[in-house]
């Protein structure tokens, strides 16, 4: 068949299963957006480029299919690079289209144009430049391929407008070879015998559960293995919701804000089974220091992973639905019950507790009030800063893929278009968005989206008026000197909403939460709660930055 | 240490980009880097010497290289029997008193002189890395105008090519 280069496209896109893409037009962007002009592909018109990029990540996570994003060349390009970088740090299938200025005007720095083949270079999996038409649909198809395929990452494709316009041939077409790319699903049975003899052996065994396993579907065969075996297990932030929250052995996060008992259990176990994690410095904390008596397991399904952070003495190179139901076979039940009556005892000697005040709210009160109210299936995604923190700490998800949080990049505003990502993936689930006073404001634009299309998204904005965790550190690192980290100015943000088309209300007392909660449960649209919260509560507890794990705040 | 790293990816545009920006990226310190066609169309293949503290960091850059979509291969020569060799071209100060010393140390070395000017002589030496060193250390006492290296290439003895390993 042979059809106009943005028809070419279009077709690409519904053969790879594409439905929804988010986007934001512009010049050299036209003809592509003329060709989806009544294609029957469903365009989210986001207020911002940054928007579109983070709700197509939000899409990718909350349903595991890829998530695709557009803009235009140039500022439209470049404004889709936080969301790119994001993705690529959690490893979010991401197919991102670029237009690009003309073929003949490339490399003349040309009105709207911006080398974002070099810009995209580092922080994606893989990205194409196209030249030459008759390559644009394998390229296409083959950028979704490298996006879902191996470890999952974004996958940007760059399109001079000329091609637009080119007559291409999209059934029998001509392949770029990528001989190089053959990501590993099965690795070697032999290596995982290797760790079921170690595990049979340990005395002290920990499961360390990380995004990996929710990337790969794997949430139901690891409660199998734990049913079977009754291992303890602690969770990275991305891995919190592969695992269920109320089995008894389930220790919590990890990390800097991770609970006593799961920073006590890694620090003192004898066989840590790392899987799916990638041992980054929020979670290790002074690396010298980290598990210093412990055989480590690490499975993966990216090499490059293994040995990266620290050196392990077990690998299990593969994808988790590979390696996790052998696991889950090959384990037999061992006795283990001291160690897990010590880390019972860690659990119940140092829960996580705030001190509720009279008057005030505390931030940890709404994120309880409403985990109490979660549909077994509702989706919550944060944004950055302390309230990511709580929700991690006290938001107990209940459903595989129903957390999300930007990770690594740890990027502030990403909540909202994450949460109209997520909320138009999955259309019949509840979408929760804790967001700070400081990141709502990154992406507040939004707002009008969510209204736009009706999005259920129960927003709320947990406001101590000002970075929080910003000001946590300058508490206890710099003298308490608030440089910065205050906002004076009073922003009504259930005004925004309002403005912006979005229910919304603001809970100054305590007395005012119930009745939000009530109201976010029941909303049929979207709906943002202003909740006014103690301005100077610490995230706790605390192991500062370099410091290793067992040096808690408590 | 110094290790050398062959690698062989896709002979596209902006791979080499890649390749170097990985490379800039994380930190891995180069001696030399070294690019080329090969007897494959579409193949280019990299020559790369690197220097490590340990073997954990060289399974690192040879992991990080190799998770490039674009890349097939990544060898550690230093593991396999090769041959290595690099030219330098060494335009050095040669007036008449010291032309004939150094034209006998360019025949020890068989190095080759290519071009003469009544001051200077540009001399081309080929060979594995300690003989081209050893000989630009030699030409320095005669006061070096200018050196350019191709940086060093390696290919294995075995009958086999790499990429069919
Ligand atoms: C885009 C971006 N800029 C800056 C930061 C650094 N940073 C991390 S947390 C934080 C404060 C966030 O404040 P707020 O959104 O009000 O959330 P809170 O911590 O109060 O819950 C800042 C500035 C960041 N993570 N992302």
């Amino acid at each position: 068949m042979l059809l106009k280069g943005g028809d070419a496209v279009v077709e690409v896109l519904k053969r790879e299963g594409v439905d929804t893409i988010f986007g934001y037009p512009g010049g050299v962007a036209l003809p592509l957006y003329d060709a989806l002009y009544e294609s029957g592909i469903r365009h989210i018109l986001t207020r911002h480029e940054q928007g579109a990029a983070h709700a197509a990540d939000g899409y990718a996570r909350a349903s595991g299919k890829v998530g695709v994003c557009l803009s235009t060349s140039g500022p439209g390009a470049t404004n889709l690079i936080t969301g790119i970088a994001t993705a690529n740090m959690d490893s979010v299938p991401m197919v991102v289209i670029t237009c690009q200025v003309t073929t003949q005007l490339l490399g003349k720095d040309s009105f709207q144009e911006a080398d974002v083949y070099g810009i995209t270079t580092p922080i994606s999996k893989h990205n194409f430049m196209v030249k030459d038409p008759k390559f644009l649909p394998d390229i296409l198809s083959k950028a979704f391929y490298i996006a879902r395929s191996g470890r999952p990452g974004p996958v940007v494709v760059d399109i001079p407008k000329d091609l637009f316009f080119a007559n291409i041939e999209i059934d029998d077409i001509p392949h770029l070879p990528f001989k190089g790319y053959n990501p590993i699903k099965e690795g070697k049975s032999a290596d995982i015998d290797i760790v079921i003899k170690a595990l049979a052996e340990a005395k002290r065994p920990l499961l360390f559960i990380g995004g990996g396993v929710v990337i790969s579907d794997m949430s139901q065969t690891l409660a199998g293995l734990l049913k079977k075996t009754n291992l303890p297990v602690i969770a990275s932030l991305l891995g919190l919701s592969a695992v269920d929250h109320q089995y008894d052995n389930y220790l919590g996060m990890v990390g800097m804000h991770g609970t006593y008992a799961a920073n006590m259990a890694i620090s003192n176990c004898d066989l840590l089974l790392a899987m799916g994690v990638r041992f980054d410095d929020r979670v290790t904390g002074d690396i010298d220091k980290f598990a210093p008596n412990t055989k480590i397991a690490h499975f993966d399904i990216d090499p490059s992973e293994i040995g990266k952070i620290i050196g392990v003495d077990y690998s299990v190179l593969g994808d988790l639905s590979w390696s996790l139901p052998q696991v889950t076979d090959k384990a037999i039940v061992m006795d283990i019950s001291e160690w897990l009556q010590q880390l019972t005892n860690w659990k119940t000697e140092h829960p996580l507790k705030y001190n509720k005040k009279d008057a005030t709210l505390l931030p940890q009160e709404v994120i309880e009030g409403v985990s109490d109210i979660l549909a077994d299936d509702a989706i919550v995604v944060t944004d950055v800063g302390q309230h990511q923190m709580w929700a991690a700490q006290y938001c107990r998800t209940r459903t595989p893929r129903g957390f999300l949080s930007s990770g690594g990049l740890g990027t502030m505003g990403y909540g909202l278009p994450a949460a109209i990502g997520a909320q138009i993936a999955c259309p019949d689930q509840e979408v929760w968005l804790f967001v700070g006073d400081g990141g709502i404001m990154m992406n507040c634009q939004e707002l009008a989206t969510a209204s736009e299309h009706n999005l259920p998204i129960k927003i709320f904005v947990i406001n101590n008026h000002g970075l929080g965790m910003v000001r946590q550190w300058q508490r206890m690192f710099f003298q308490g000197h608030y440089s910065a980290s205050k906002h004076y100015a009073g922003t009504d943000f259930a005004a925004i909403a309002w403005a912006m088309g979005v229910q919304s209300l603001t809970v100054k007392k305590k007395c005012g939460l119930k009745h939000a909660l009530e109201d976010a449960k029941n909303s049929q649209g979207p709906i943002l709660i202003d909740v006014w919260v103690e301005d100077d509560e610490n995230v706790l507890p605390m192991v500062a930055p370099g410091a290793p794990l067992t040096d808690m705040m408590e | 240490m110094k290790n050398t790293i062959s690698v062989l990816v896709e002979n596209h545009p902006g791979v080499l980009y890649r390749v170097a920006g990985l490379i800039a990226r994380r930190g891995y310190n180069i001696a030399s880097i070294a690019a080329s066609s090969t007897e494959e169309e579409n193949i280019t293949r990299i020559s790369i010497v690197v220097d490590v503290t340990d073997e954990r960091e060289l399974e690192q850059i040879q992991d990080q290289l190799a998770k490039l979509v674009e890349v097939i291969r990544v060898v550690n020569m230093t593991q396999i029997d090769h041959i290595s060799r690099e030219m330098a071209l060494v335009k050095v100060n040669a007036g008449e008193e010291h032309r004939a010393d150094i034209t006998n140390l360019v025949s020890i070395f068989r190095a080759k002189i290519i071009d003469v000017h009544p001051d200077t002589m540009v001399i081309e030496a080929t060979g594995d890395v300690g003989k081209v060193n050893a000989f630009c250390e030699m030409m320095s006492k005669f006061g070096i105008v200018e050196i350019i290296r191709t940086g060093e290439i390696f290919i294995s003895r075995s009958h086999k090519r790499l990429i069919d390993n």
